[in-house]
């Protein structure tokens, strides 16, 4: 068996709009693969045109060997989809909802119900879904495209309206989902979440993959510099970039940051001139990788 | 798949009877038009005409008395002036005079029902009377005024639950697909592993099931002593007839449905095509008395078969075979709208 996706040059153009402008990855099976970029970059179209949802202008997409395009109902039940809004049958509530789309894929209520358990939502199981908040429809939305166990999983920003604790519990359930075998497609804004969960990230701008690779991969490849910073008043902005090894100083008022390859012996001169309140040191990130990409920053 | 298709149905089903405005304009508010109809026209009796006899007409004299005096109210008036002036007053429907062997009406044009009711009833004693005047036959149409049959309720029920029906099917259908698909549901439905067939037969079956309770409270309703309406022998077959009329009101509602933006564009498109037709159709009013050209538009609209249909069977006792033709009308439409409908169909609005 060939790889789960491939998606070779797909192009997707509303009239002036490149929203998908020639992309191209192969995510292979049990891989958790992220697509990642900020708002308009096109991962949704992207991720819409694998799923079957949309046809490409051009290009070539299989998922498990098959077109996904026009609707193909061999492909359905192996796949499960959260869609970016939310969308549910009017005026069920969460428990209904979640019966109706197991019954969709002739799987029985109970697993239904258990997955309102997985996803925290065994209280509101009474609820009707339009009076659930952003967080909960999300929960829910993902419990729908989870209920039937499939093979191939598309998130599209799971976690966007999630709480902290709710996006760890989530994370939780991806990667055990992940380990379980299934293979994860997920699009984010969050450069963090990318670089927990994947295994793979595109990094995407303007309908392009601008860069593709295991986050650490990215990361190392960048050479980028360490930040160390520290409070503001400790060491005169002059000074820090008289120290050696110090490529950049920025000051905004409240912190001093440095810029350096060598951070050993500028935390060494940092610690001789009693400089290190509010220490913290972070090496480059996926942020990084972007503003290198880009040339901005990154706006999530 | 046929957990998909339960699935379906029942989603759709709970989302009706939780809708309060659905339930209002498709079960209470065809309704109350019925109960304000069916309590203004209530038993109005048959017209008791009053007509004046000038001098002395054989004719009249020598029918039963019994049987005229049913439907008319005479007065012998024998100044012929004061008579033709109390008609022009409106005091008399007609005054009527013996012309040798003609029998002369004179009547006012301020009231031309009540005119038209006494001229018909002239008419045929005149013609009993030309066939030798049996009175047997006479009888017979004095009492087929007075038959049931011609109550208000008689052709309220068929007409407004063609009505109701035509307002569940067709909104329901609009409705249902555009807020569907404007909540995105309908993308992620096409998602599941089932059909376009499974989706549109259970919003089908859901219309029909929906379309017999309302035939079932509405006959209910209409059936309290109050109203009075009478089942003929044949009712049951309104059930067949009221499916097919679903089936052609749900074609209409998926083509509003399928071109419409938003729900309320399709309430609006629904509103624009079910309301002249129930006009046109005489699910409101007969048609009885419509010009021709008018009862010829009205026979391309289905609601009109409905409605006759409907009457047919519900209230006329007609034989179950006399409306296979309605049936079959109803259901070509059906066929021939709901093929538009599927080409028309799109799962997104983007
Ligand atoms: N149906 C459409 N018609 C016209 N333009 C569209 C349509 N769908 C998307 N676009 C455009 O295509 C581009 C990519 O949109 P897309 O939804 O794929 O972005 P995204 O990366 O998912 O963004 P976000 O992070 O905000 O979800 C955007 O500029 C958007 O305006
Ligand atoms: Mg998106």
């Amino acid at each position: 068996m060939g790889p789960t996706i491939v998606v070779d040059e797909i192009r997707k153009h509303y009239k002036d709009v490149k929203a998908v402008d020639g992309v191209s990855f192969v995510v292979e099976e049990g891989e958790f693969f992220g697509i990642l970029g900020p708002n308009g970059a096109g991962k949704t179209t992207t991720l819409e045109i694998v799923e079957g949802l949309r046809a490409a202008d051009s290009g070539r997409v299989t998922v498990f060997g098959e077109q996904p395009w026009p609707r193909n109902q061999r492909l359905l039940p192996r796949i499960g989809v959260q869609l970016q809004a939310s969308s549910f049958f009017e005026r069920l509530t969460a428990r209904e909802q979640l019966r109706t789309f197991a019954a969709l894929y002739g799987v029985p209520a109970a697993r239904a119900d258990e997955m309102l358990d997985v996803v925290g939502l065994a209280e509101k199981a009474g609820t009707r879904c339009e009076k659930l908040s952003g967080g909960q429809m999300q929960r829910l939305s993902i419990a729908c495209a989870l209920v039937h166990n499939p093979d191939l999983v598309f998130l599209d920003e799971p976690t966007a309206a999630l709480d902290p604790q709710a996006r760890r519990n989530l994370w939780d359930l991806l990667r055990d989902i992940n380990h379980r075998g299934r293979t994860v497609v997920l699009t984010t804004h969050y450069l963090d979440e990318a670089e927990t969960l994947c295994d793979r990230v595109a990094i995407m701008d303007h309908g392009r993959i601008l860069e593709s690779g295991p986050p650490a991969a990215l990361v190392r490849g960048l050479d980028s510099p360490t930040r160390i910073s520290i409070e503001h008043g400790l060491l005169p902005e002059a000074a820090a970039r008289e120290l050696s090894g110090v490529e950049r100083v920025t000051d905004d008022g409240v912190i001093l940051t440095l810029l350096t390859r060598e951070p050993a012996g500028v935390l060494a001169a940092l610690a001789e001139r009693n400089a290190l309140r509010g220490l913290e040191v972070r090496g480059a990130t996926l942020e990084d990788v972007f503003l290198e990409l880009t040339g901005r920053e990154y706006r999530a | 798949m046929r957990g998909g298709f339960a699935a379906l149905a029942t989603a759709m089903l709970r989302g009706f009877v939780r809708d309060r405005t659905a339930l209002f304009f498709t079960i209470l508010f065809p309704l109350m038009f019925l109960v304000v109809f069916g309590g203004i026209f209530k038993d109005p009796g048959t017209p008791r005409a009053k007509i004046a006899e000038i001098g002395q007409v054989a004719l009249l004299d020598q029918a039963p008395p019994a049987s005229i005096s049913k439907v008319l109210d005479i007065t012998k008036e024998p100044d012929r002036a004061k008579a033709l002036e109390a008609v022009r007053k409106g005091d008399y429907a007609a005054a009527v005079e013996a012309d040798g062997d003609r029998l002369v009406v004179h009547y006012s044009a301020a009231d031309q029902v009540k005119a038209g009711i006494v001229q018909g009833i002239l008419g045929s004693i005149v013609d009993e009377a030309n066939r030798a005047g049996a009175p047997p036959k006479f009888t017979l149409s004095a009492e087929q005024v007075e038959d049931a049959s011609l109550k208000p309720i008689q052709y309220l029920t068929p007409g407004l639950l063609a009505w109701a029906i035509s307002m569940g099917g067709t909104f329901g259908a609009a409705l249902t697909l555009v807020e569907w698909r404007r909540k995105k549901i309908l993308r992620r439905i096409r998602l599941a592993p089932v059909s376009t067939f499974t989706v549109v037969s259970a919003r089908v079956w859901i219309s029909i099931l929906i379309a017999l309770a309302q035939t079932g409270i509405f006959v209910a309703v209409a059936s309290i002593p109050f109203f009075g309406l009478r089942l003929s022998p044949t009712w049951w077959m309104t059930i067949p007839m009221v499916v097919c009329a679903t089936l052609a009101f749900l074609s209409i509602g998926l083509v509003a449905g399928a071109f419409t933006k938003t729900g309320e564009a399709a309430s609006a498109v629904a509103n624009l095509i079910v309301l002249p037709m129930a006009f046109l159709s005489g699910a409101f009013f007969p048609l009885d008395n419509a010009p021709s050209w008018l009862k010829n538009v009205a026979s391309v609209l289905p609601m009109r078969h409905a409605v006759l249909g409907i009457q047919d069977v519900m209230v006329k006792g007609l034989p179950w075979t006399s409306v296979l033709p309605e049936m079959g009308i109803l259901l070509g439409f059906a066929l021939v709208v709901g093929f538009l409908a599927t080409r028309l169909f799109t799962w997104d609005d983007v």
